[in-house]
């Protein structure tokens, strides 16, 4: 441990010591008074921090001894979450505010969360991975029980709590059978033993670590706490969990997959297809009954899950970075599709039913407009910039020759593409009754049409981030 | 001779029973709680196990750190418990069912 160690986890201790402090300065203020103030300054600072990570960072740095790794990969994510996390942020503010959500926990719980995922995708040791795996998970558990007074965001407080401990606890099994095999918790170890006959328990726990994982995915069959704490969590809760921790999950399984278990891809490969497959399709089928928007994108996200993972089961370095641009474009869908549901209200209570949406297009027709570019974009029609990242991680199923995968894939797409555009028939064609109002604020009617010309611009060159990502792949493949 | 595989076996017996008691459990949420500290407690003894299997003292180090952040878990699940008991007047499981899933 020493100087350089500390330099590299710099991004990490000032967003810690940032989070405490903006806590004291709470508490002193008293009584939720700077909510305001602290929540865009928090956005601040991740945007500070992101555009420092996605300039200033090169090379590969481990830090104590292996057990933190700053490498390309690890930057673009880290990119990708905190400015996810701070569009979240801003775009919710106001309504936190003007439904008696204002606490000034809200913002520093996000960081706490944000520090997590930062440990996750640059753990180097099952120790860092557990550590930061917990720190961002029970910073969730607390934002999903955020409205305490609420008998739905209790419960699905609850129900995240307990599915989220027993991955957890599952993982940890895992891990601990790794560690007993392998006689080591660091990854770069574990990678030097797999290189002959591959012990049992290692196998063993490779599976546990796995399905730990895809529980924080939200991999079907391993999904079944999502549309329950989707729907009953804090609307800006729940766009907050659609997106930065997804994102830190999925890369955090390419991390171990690689960076430990690079040697044995044919195991994990077929495990991440079976994942993949079962969770597009139920994505597809289960969202066609729900009636409750919130319940809906709770499914499209595990079908969306089930594309990246897509990308990760054909164990190419095109197959990661297909990944990459994969979740950084949900994550961009998602926050302009969070944008317009935080808005929907009716007689100022918030509505999340698909049937008021029954001709908005009449009432809202700019914001129609971007809803419907948006959910063409999230059913991957061309040529939106959705189709791209489905397009790069069915090519990358193509190429690692799992022709069978990118079928199935393309088979759930079209499957999946009846719900979203059954709202895209209801705002268009719908009954002529009356449904809900979009009371926007400014920075979310920013947010929702920003998000849906970056849907249609995007095409021209994917905004460079194909490079990047690219390039990020590549330092964790190698 | 007790050796390794019996502190295993032991280990495997005591996380399966913490995996039903969340599942086959229908009456109380604190049983629950109990039965996530069985299953870290089951991975705490693997870990100690292999630890001194191996001569290695890293497992060691795992098994404090999972204590720690078992103890946070405990109090942020039972927090949670707590609002939730304050909307519902009631902690049995088949009770949190607002939201079908």
């Amino acid at each position: 441990m020493n100087a350089t160690d500390f330099h590299t986890v710099l991004p990490e201790v000032i967003l810690a010591l940032y989070a405490m402090a903006a806590l004291l300065v709470g508490v002193y203020a008293g009584k939720d008074k700077l909510t305001g103030v602290i929540t865009w300054a928090t956005a601040g600072l991740f945007v500070a921090l992101a555009i420092w990570i996605g300039f200033k960072g090169e090379g590969v740095n481990p830090a104590f001894g292996g057990m933190f790794i700053d490498d390309a990969f690890a930057r673009f994510v880290k990119v990708v979450v905190l400015l996810s996390a701070a569009g979240v942020l801003v775009m919710a503010q106001e309504h936190m505010a003007s439904h008696d959500l204002g606490r000034f926990e809200y913002p520093i719980l996000v960081t706490l969360a944000v520090v997590g995922m930062f440990f996750m995708v640059s753990a180097g040791d099952l120790m860092s991975l557990y550590l930061g795996l917990e720190l961002q998970s029970l910073a969730l558990y607390v934002v999903a029980a955020f409205r305490r007074d609420s008998a739905k965001s209790t419960e699905a407080g609850l129900k995240y709590f307990v599915l989220g401990s027993l991955s957890s606890g599952l993982l940890l099994y895992g891990a601990s059978l790794v560690y007993g095999y392998a006689g080591t918790t660091l990854f770069s170890g574990i990678l030097s033993t797999l290189g002959g006959e591959i012990p049992l328990g290692v196998l063993f726990g490779l599976v546990f670590v796995l399905t730990g994982l895809a529980f924080k995915v939200s991999a079907a069959p391993f999904h079944m706490w999502t549309p329950d704490v989707y729907e009953g969590a804090p609307t800006p809760v729940t766009a907050f969990f659609a997106t930065a921790p997804k994102v830190a999950a999925m890369a955090l399984i390419a991390r171990v997959i690689y960076a430990a278990f690079g040697a044995i891809p044919a195991e994990w490969s077929q495990v991440l297809a079976a994942l993949a497959v079962l969770s597009m399709f139920l994505g597809a089928v289960a969202a066609i009954g729900q009636r409750d928007i919130k319940r809906l994108m709770a499914y499209s996200s595990i079908a969306h899950m089930g594309y990246a993972l897509v990308g990760l089961a054909a164990g190419t370095v095109e197959g990661v970075q297909a990944m990459l641009i994969y979740m950084a474009i949900y994550v961009t869908m998602n926050l302009g599709t969070f944008a317009f549901i935080l808005s929907l209200e009716k007689n100022g209570q918030p509505v999340s039913d698909i049937a008021s949406l029954n001709m908005f297009a009449k009432r809202e027709p700019l914001k129609a407009l971007a809803v419907l570019v948006l959910m063409f974009s999230l059913a991957g029609v061309p040529p939106m910039l959705g189709f791209f990242g489905k397009f790069y991680v069915l090519k990358a199923a193509v190429d690692a020759g799992m022709t069978w995968l990118a079928l199935a894939g393309a088979v759930a797409s079209v499957i999946g593409a009846f719900y979203y555009l059954r709202i895209v028939f209801f705002m268009y064609f719908g009954k002529d009754v009356e449904g809900a109002d979009s009371k926007m604020a400014p920075v979310q009617w920013l947010m929702l049409v920003a998000v849906a010309a970056a849907m249609v611009l995007g095409v021209v060159n994917l905004f460079g981030i194909e490079p990047a990502a690219a390039f990020a792949a590549a330092s964790l493949v190698g | 001779m007790v050796g390794l595989e019996h502190y295993l076996t032991v280990a495997a017996a005591l996380f399966v029973i913490g995996i039903f008691g969340i599942f086959l459990n229908r009456k109380n949420i604190i049983v629950i709680l109990m039965s996530i500290e069985l299953m870290l407690l089951a991975v705490n003894i693997n870990f100690v196990a292999f630890s001194s299997y191996l001569g290695d003292l890293v497992g060691q180090v795992f098994t404090l750190f999972i204590l720690t952040v078992a103890a946070a878990e405990a109090a942020i699940g039972l927090a949670i418990l707590v609002v939730f008991f304050r909307t519902r007047g009631t902690i049995d499981v088949e009770d949190a069912n607002v939201m079908k899933g």
